[in-house]
């Protein structure tokens, strides 16, 4: 079965994160096929490259980051959610006049259309919210 | 590739509550601009997000009413929300925008076991 996962909460804040990885690595253990994962809400938080949880805690965007490499699972990032919370790439950055940016691949900046099409070509697309 | 393109968008958070309500009309207004059928539902405190005459919130925070006024334009009219939930906010069907149908529990239940995608706010 393809699968797709819609993550909406915060790292760290809220246990969303967490269940979702470790759903990830369930459907693929029982042999499905994990299409993409999109990050909506404050979900968008788990793409900044920034976060320097201690070395003892799982590092969520590093775990993203394997899941993508090991498993070829799209991470997709809502533009719009992500630059209102200051979830940026380097070519946004320049775009709108900053210093810094926090997001490069292999997780993406696209539109909400994104998550529409994800929908529609899997079987079940699991939302993690809170 | 689903055969049903009919898209369900529940909304159960009230204006200004994080930025739920916002995000989820959001996501209407693009499954409706890609063509999809949508129809919204909304549930416990998200139906607050109907109620015509409310006011922006906290300084700075965007009215999310006229997003609400605009969902028609882009052929979004089926606005839906629970009898049930009026009747236990208190919430007359005349506090509410224009064009908003209440179903009946069972008509809930209908819409919950088509074969639909759904998102949920």
């Amino acid at each position: 079965m393809d699968y797709g996962l819609l993550v909406m909460g915060a790292p760290y804040s809220q246990p969303a994160p967490h269940s979702a990885l470790r759903f990830a690595h369930a459907v693929l253990a029982r042999g499905h096929r994990l299409v993409g994962v999109f990050f909506y809400h404050d979900g968008v938080h788990n793409a900044s490259m920034l976060m320097t949880p201690p070395q003892d805690e799982l590092n969520l965007r590093d775990a993203w980051k394997a899941l993508h490499k090991e498993h070829d699972v799209a991470l997709d990032v809502c533009i719009a959610a992500a630059l209102r919370r200051g979830v940026i790439s380097q070519s946004e950055a320049s775009r709108h006049g900053h210093d810094a940016f926090n997001l490069e691949a292999p997780f993406e900046l696209t539109g909400l259309g994104q998550l529409l099409t994800l929908q529609q070509r899997c079987d079940r697309l699991i939302t993690f919210a809170s | 590739m689903r055969e049903s393109e009919d898209l369900l968008v529940i909304i159960r958070h009230a204006p200004h509550d994080s930025n739920w309500l916002r995000e989820g009309l959001d996501a209407a207004l693009v499954g409706a601009a890609f063509g999809q059928s949508v129809r919204l539902l909304f549930m416990g405190q998200g139906a607050l997000a109907l109620c015509r005459e409310q006011q922006a919130g906290a300084p700075g925070q965007k009215a999310s009413l006229p997003t609400i006024d605009m969902l028609e334009m882009y052929d979004i009219d089926q606005l839906n929300v629970p009898q049930r939930v009026l009747d236990d906010l208190k919430l007359p069907l005349e506090a509410l925008v224009d064009g908003v149908t209440p179903l009946s529990e069972r008509q809930v239940k209908a819409l919950f076991s088509q074969n639909r995608p759904i998102l949920n706010f």
